[in-house]
């Protein structure tokens, strides 16, 4: 009984609390987007929501950790397994990787194929501001987003995927880098939507239509 | 290519915003929050908001009118003044704050960088360095600290070194003697700390044109430009801003 009330009042979106940053600004943007997220870090909660969000700021070895401890590593895992809807914010893009570089040799979530480097030295590092999104495969995320807006950015590690196919949006910082990420119910951003004005809503609301859309209720 | 940051400031006292800004077209041109969305609207890329005031209680309130803006403002919110301790940061952080500035507690307490970077990452870790240009054999730039009260025995160009080391992600670096004449940032000194780090560097005091923002950018290395009156008194609008710099050939964001 406890478990029907609980996905009776869930609104359906849960934004994962692992400690890493501050999620104020995703709740308030999908808030604006008039939803009201759940905040959690209980796997089975995470393991049944029809839409997780997993941001995060900060180092990846420290994320990973956190994660194990809270017993999240398995559920994510197995949420992209069965194609669950899952959207992946800036670190939390980082996460899905095989493995980063962060601070050794870290191993990551491993449920998209390659490595997280460190952005080349010729830049500034991080990679801090505002820069274009090249929309490099169609796909609905982009739905009323223009080729090339702009989103917000602050990271010094990039993702670099073995299946270039998943890369539907890149990015230019002295490489061209993933910035959008899209495979299946999977998608992963290295900007902060929430961060990125209009466009980046507007991001969140196609995320979130795409994910509710796919369930077969 | 990674667009140059355009940044109004604004000064918050117990709450409400000083400093003239009696163009804007709004209710309450006092209220922090509806200036910060008027500024969101118009094509800001980012906000830096300098809390001046001299109270704990009044410190409180910052982190509520912080809240408030993130509920509207959708974009990177920097905040400082009078942050002491990883809890001052870590309130304003959990407030929707992206970015914590240190300015005179980052000189007199280094460790806070470093810890502050630890536990929040260094790109929410911005420290502000106040400097004025020492005229002598071989001339350099002092750090002042307490609101440029302060003069400290440190070299601009090393402590901004050593606070990235530490681990900032970020150096805001105010011109002591460009600040307030609205006669250009200080070109000499905004290249000398923006040679000296690789972290992005906002340059900040004088702005007076717009030809001002882009010798800063230009000229002075800087990353971002930081301004105050140009645009609160209605000088210039920061679209007016970067059609400006656009045309000079400076990437910026529309």
């Amino acid at each position: 009984m406890p478990f029907f009330c609980f996905k009776l009042m869930s609104s359906g979106i849960v934004i994962v609390d692992y400690g890493a940053g501050n999620l104020r600004s995703v709740i308030n943007a999908l808030r604006t987007l008039g939803h009201e997220p759940e905040i959690g870090s209980n796997p089975r909660q995470i393991a049944l929501a029809p839409v997780v969000i997993l941001p995060g700021v900060g180092a990846g070895g420290a994320a990973m950790e956190a994660l194990e401890e809270l017993n999240l590593t398995d559920m994510l895992r197995r949420r992209v397994s069965q194609k669950m809807p899952l959207l992946g914010v800036c670190l939390g893009l980082q996460l899905l990787m095989t493995v980063t570089e962060e601070g050794g040799l870290v191993p990551c979530l491993g449920v998209v194929q390659g490595m997280v480097k460190k952005l080349p030295e010729e830049g500034k590092i991080p990679h801090m501001g505002w820069n274009q999104v090249k929309q490099v495969e169609p796909h609905p995320i982009f739905e009323g987003i223009p080729d090339n807006s702009n989103f917000y950015f602050v990271h010094s590690y990039y993702a670099e995927p073995e299946d270039s196919s998943a890369v539907v949006g890149t990015t230019d910082y002295g490489i061209s880098f993933c910035s959008v990420l899209a495979s299946g119910n999977l998608i992963a951003t290295q900007f902060h939507p929430e961060k990125s004005g209009a466009m980046g809503l507007r991001f969140y609301d196609n995320f979130i239509k795409l994910a509710l859309g796919s369930q077969t209720c | 290519m990674l667009t140059r940051r355009i940044i109004p400031c604004l000064d918050v006292k117990e709450g409400r915003v000083v400093k003239g800004t009696s163009f804007v077209q709004l209710k309450d041109a006092g209220d922090p929050v509806e200036l910060a969305d008027y500024y969101y609207k118009a094509g800001a890329d980012e906000l830096v908001f300098l809390d001046i005031t001299a109270t704990p209680e009044g410190r409180q309130t910052m982190a509520s009118v912080v809240e408030r803006i993130s509920e509207k403002v959708f974009m990177p919110l920097t905040v400082g003044g009078g942050l002491r301790t990883i809890e001052d940061i870590q309130r304003l952080l959990r407030a929707g704050a992206d970015k914590v500035s240190l300015n005179t507690s980052a000189v007199m307490n280094p460790r806070l960088i470093s810890e502050g970077a630890e536990r929040f990452g260094s790109q929410c870790m911005v420290v502000a360095i106040d400097a004025r240009k020492n005229e002598g054999a071989v001339p350099w730039w002092q750090v002042y600290v307490s609101s440029g009260q302060q003069p400290v025995e440190l070299d601009a160009v090393d402590w901004a070194r050593r606070a990235v080391a530490l681990g900032a992600g970020e150096i805001l670096l105010t011109s002591m003697d460009a600040d307030g004449h609205r006669a250009g940032y200080d070109i000499e000194l905004t290249r000398a700390i923006s040679e000296a780090v690789n972290v992005p560097v906002i340059a900040s005091g004088g702005a007076g044109s717009l030809e001002d923002l882009y010798l800063a950018l230009y000229e002075g290395k800087a990353d971002a430009v930081l301004a105050a009156s140009i645009f609160h008194y209605g000088v210039h609008t920061v679209a007016e801003a970067k059609e400006y710099l656009a045309k000079k050939g400076v990437p910026v964001r529309f």
